[in-house]
């Protein structure tokens, strides 16, 4: 195994961790300061991808098209919010669950309805459709790069609001404790709608910047809606950092494993072995980590203070 | 006591079945209770005991794998089969539960996923037992040699009777002193450390004996279907579980009959979900736009009637 | 068409208008279950199933064998417990006379006993597992499309007529998967470099396509089918790879994947016993109506429905319509007197097609579309490998 293989694979695995980070983020956040699992999560990354659809398709341009997409996913947020998120603020995590659950059948049927079964594209912005050449026989496109720069800018930026500004130190605040927050004058309210619709943003954002390399389908959010929870869990619910890094750690970990583990294997055990238990142990080393993380820490790598 | 009334409510509209139904409907209802054992074993460690396992699906699919492994290993007899898929399916809800049960709540659920998916991916490498095809049984588990349970009918009252036994376990062992325990231990665990006792092994208990119960459910869905598939132990199947015991419960406790962990509702749930999406399937290819719905309504309209706060 | 069930419910105001009108006694309508996957990601094949099949009966005025028919769609939701629950139905409620249809393999392990055990015919749409086409094939059991493993067979046939010396071979980690792999290696006797499996509805190939180029291999051969494929085609343009590597595949690059990956497709290779260009008349007549009827190019699948309608049309005729006589049924079946949209069409042994196999390459049509076309003919009359294991006669 060549050292810039290896090289490769990693850039690979942080990209997909970047992905990862960017679905689970706004997941964490709406879990860590409203106390509400949204498993909605999910379908709100793949409106944001049909909407990019459109909304490319309408302007022609992928530039015009992003900023149009993620409005209209806000918009969407703001009134998921209204409609059904508001008032399961407070009620068991269970009743939650089916909400939102009521909610997935819904979004995946209605987006089949309304853009047909058949998987769709997002053309690549031509400014980015240029590829590096990194190892013999392989191009790297620009555009991976420009997703990996444009996650850790989100990561950065996030990082940045919760920690140095107003509206940070309110959601920080509104977390531990709500109704002094809101005794304080504080429209707590407001400052839930906002942190909904932003989280919901967030996630469309991963889906419309996922659109050009990955199929748009119906039901395309499921998967990775589980691959988020795991993240989050990981990282310690509510917590941005942890699910950051946990993105990174998952990200790297499925990558590495199915590049590698089969061929790790052969070394050990008869090849024919290798290739039958290889692929079954790659799949599961995501739930693997997960169940490792959760015996050693059993609230995550960085459990919020309770 | 409503409960109590909503369940024999329950099993006496099953019980006279039969009567009206016809053979289709039989088998639908028959499915219907299967998933109700499920839900009934879901609902004795999530509302006995606060465990929300998301991994339900594979304890059910293990019971399902043991009857079609050993069928094809040549043993038909659902008086050794049955009793292996149950202990089977506790085992591995035992040595599961023994790590995840160090995690609470959301921890909890995603590790029971963990453990879940693990067991689909294993079952979806089984080469020799058809893999991601599945496996076809030759025929239905056969009674001491007999072949009783080929009959609808026979299949019905067969099932009806284990979903009603599986109903009183779990209410006999709720109202035990055993249960009693997991009920404290939800409710204020400080408390029960308190008093000296550790709910670790309790919840460890009863976790086991679900998988036992969730086992018997998949065994019973071998026979039905005739067919074993990894698609049994799918995340998507657990999700559905916690579907029918959550939607059961609010529908159950809107008729006065209680919530989580007083069983009516996970029968409830099961029959009611299995036989909406049937009528709606009728009606539309489009069902699942108005089913969600009823779902998000469902639970809204529970908030109208009790707010109360969360614990 | 907005019902599932209560499609072609009006073929049965229009029998007993018929009734009326002609005073003949007439049986009930035919009625044919369509057993199709119409919900979650891998909806659109099934779509195009369902879609061939309809466009089949309307194109015969809403008859099958000149007699009034029904067809009763049902989503099999990719779930076989779920589809055994509906065949049930389908059987036991609905009492039809056939069953066609049926997308994925495992779903079909699931239905076919129940079906055949009933003694009523099942009309395979799609899936071709080897267990039925060898030691488990049954009288009532008809396949209108293929058995699993030709098309990779065309692939490894063509590997090898090439000389490609070196491949890489990538798959889901199911048993598809392997059985797709194995169908390869059935003709391919040069050097497999890599044989990678991958996870069921991975998203991201950049790993793997890594390690293809770092493999230099002479061709990369997957099965790869659905959203999957999509992504995969995708990146392994974007990667470089299209223009160095010939990217053979089998149910990766067809009509239900290109409008998604468009393009980046072209060049791209596979397998298969149609393509929508194949220059058999009933084919052109079929595509031209298709397209005409739902505004998109057909795929194999929709095909393979078609072709299902039309063969359960051209029994039904040949019996007069007394479909309780199983045996003459199965005989009018057996002969396949229809015209397939395929031209070679015809039974084997175990009732799977002995047809012609082409290698198929995407390419653009006059109007700017893509599509896949036929590159050249790698077998002919070609049957599959388990028929020698099926003892019916």
């Amino acid at each position: 195994m060549s050292t810039t293989l290896l090289l490769v694979q990693i850039l690979n695995g942080l990209q997909l961790g970047i992905l990862l980070f960017l679905v689970a983020g706004g997941l964490t956040l709406v879990f860590g300061v409203m106390d509400v699992i949204n498993l909605a999560h999910g379908v709100q990354y793949m409106l944001g991808a049909y909407l990019m659809v459109t909304a490319t398709a309408a302007t022609g341009s992928f530039w015009l098209g992003l900023p149009l997409a993620l409005a209209a996913a806000l918009v969407l947020g703001l009134v998921l919010e209204r409609l059904v998120i508001r008032p399961l603020y407070g009620r068991d995590h269970l009743e939650q669950v089916l909400a939102t659950f009521g909610i997935i059948l819904f979004v995946n049927e209605a987006v089949k309805m309304i853009w047909g079964a058949a998987p769709l594209s997002i053309p690549m912005p031509d400014a980015l459709s240029g590829s590096i050449r990194l190892m013999d026989g392989l191009n790297y496109p620009v555009y991976r790069l420009a997703l990996l720069a444009a996650g850790l800018g989100v990561a950065a930026g996030l990082y940045v609001l919760v920690t140095r500004t107003r509206s940070g130190m309110l959601l920080r605040a509104g977390a531990s404790n709500a109704p002094m927050v809101s005794a304080l004058g504080v429209d707590i309210t407001a400052l839930f709608a906002k942190v909904f619709a932003f989280g919901a943003m967030l996630a469309a954002f991963a889906g419309a910047m996922a659109g050009p390399i990955l199929s748009v389908e119906p039901g395309m959010g499921d998967g990775l809606l589980i691959l988020a929870f795991v993240v989050i869990v990981i990282g310690g619910i509510g917590s941005i950092r942890g699910a950051f890094i946990a993105a990174l750690l998952v990200g790297l970990i499925d990558t590495l494993g199915r590049s590698f583990l089969t061929d790790l294997l052969k070394l050990v055990m008869p090849a024919s072995d290798a290739t039958q238990a290889g692929p079954a142990l790659a799949s599961m080393t995501v739930y693997l980590l997960m169940a490792g993380v959760l015996f050693f820490r059993p609230r995550g790598l960085f459990p919020a203070p309770a | 006591m409503r409960a109590a009334l909503l369940l024999s409510a329950l099993v006496a509209a099953l019980a006279l079945a039969p009567l009206a139904a016809d053979t289709y409907m039989l088998s639908l209802l028959a499915r219907a209770m299967i998933f109700a054992i499920a839900a009934l074993s879901l609902d004795f460690i999530l509302g006995g005991a606060g465990l929300v396992s998301f991994g339900h699906a594979a304890l059910m699919g293990i019971g399902a794998y043991g009857v079609g492994i050993l069928m094809e290993e040549g043993t038909r007899d659902a008086l050794v089969a049955f009793p292996v898929a149950m202990a089977v399916a506790a085992l591995f809800a035992l040595a599961t539960g023994a790590i995840s049960l160090k995690t609470r709540g959301v921890y909890f659920i995603m590790i029971t996923l963990a453990f879940g998916q693990m067991a689909f991916f294993v079952t979806q490498s089984l080469s020799a037992y058809g893999g991601d095809d599945g496996l076809t049984l030759a025929a239905r588990s056969t009674i001491a040699g007999n072949r009783w349970l080929k009959s609808p009918l026979t299949f019905h009252y067969v099932t009806l009777g284990l979903m009603v036994a599986s109903a009183l376990v779990c209410a006999m062992i709720l109202a035990s002193p055993f249960g009693r325990v997991l009920k404290a231990a939800k409710d204020n665990e400080r408390r029960v450390r308190a008093l000296g006792l550790d709910p670790y092994p309790y919840r460890l208990i009863a976790y086991a004996i679900a998988g036992a119960l969730a086992g018997l459910s998949g065994a019973l869905l071998a026979n039905l279907t005739e067919f074993v598939s990894p698609a049994f132990l799918s995340w998507h199947r657990s999700g559905e579980l916690i579907v029918m015991v959550v939607a059961g419960s609010m529908a159950a406790s809107a008729l006065g009959a209680g919530g989580t962990g007083r069983l009516g509702g996970a029968v409830l749930g099961a029959l009611g979900v299995i036989l909406v999406e049937e009528g709606l399937s009728h009606l539309t290819e489009h069902w699942r736009i108005i089913f969600g719905p009823l779902l998000v309504l469902l639970v809204l309209a529970g908030g109208v009637r009790s707010r109360r706060a969360r614990p | 068409m907005v019902s599932g069930r209560t499609v072609c419910r009006a073929g049965i105001a229009a029998a007993l208008a018929m009734l009326l009108s002609a005073g003949t006694a007439l049986a009930d309508p035919v009625k044919v279950g369509l057993v199709s996957t119409l919900s979650g990601p891998s909806a659109v094949l099934g779509q195009h199933m369902r879609d061939g099949f309809l466009l089949a009966v309307k194109e015969m005025g809403g008859k099958l064998g000149g007699q009034e028919t029904e067809v009763i769609v049902v989503d099999d939701e990719l779930k076989p417990d779920v589809a055994v629950q509906k065949v049930k139905g389908l059987l036991d409620r609905d009492k039809v006379d056939f069953v066609a249809g049926v997308v994925f393999s495992n779903v079909m392990g699931a239905v076919v006993k129940p079906v055949t055990g009933n003694e009523t015919f099942l009309v395979s749409g799609n899936a071709g597992p080897s267990t039925i086409a060898g030691a488990g094939c049954s009288p009532f059991f008809f396949s209108a499309s293929y058995q699993n493993d030709q098309n990779h067979e065309v692939l490894g046939q063509y590997a090898q007529s090439k000389g490609f010396k070196k491949v890489v071979l990538m798959a889901p980690n199911y048993q598809a998967g392997k059985d797709a792999l194995a169908g390869f290696k059935r003709y391919y006797k040069g050097e497999v470099v890599d044989e990678m499996y991958t996870q069921l509805g991975q998203l991201d190939f950049s790993a793997e396509l890594a390690k293809v180029a770092a493999a230099k291999p002479d061709a990369f051969f997957t099965f790869m089918p659905g959203g999957m494929g999509v992504n995969l085609v995708k990146q392994y343009r974007q990667a470089g790879l299209a223009d160095t590597i010939p990217f053979l595949s089998a149910f990766t690059v067809d009509e239900t994947t290109l409008p998604a990956t468009g393009e980046a497709a072209l060049g791209f290779y596979s397998g298969a016993p149609w393509a929508p260009d194949l220059d058999v008349p009933a084919n052109k007549a079929f595509v031209a109506a298709f397209e005409k009827e739902y505004g998109y190019i057909p795929a194999l699948y929709a095909a393979q429905g078609y072709d299902a309608a039309r063969l359960i049309d051209s029994a039904i005729k040949a019996t007069g319509g007394k479909l309780s006589d199983k045996a003459a049924v199965r005989a009018a079946l057996k002969k396949a007197d229809f015209a397939s949209v395929r031209g070679n069409f015809k039974f084997n042994t175990n009732q799977f097609p002995i047809q012609d196999f082409y290698l198929v390459k995407v390419g653009k049509r006059a109007d700017g579309k893509v599509e896949t076309m036929v590159s050249e003919k790698v077998f002919s009359n070609y049957g599959d490998a388990y028929a020698a294991k099926c003892e019916m006669k």
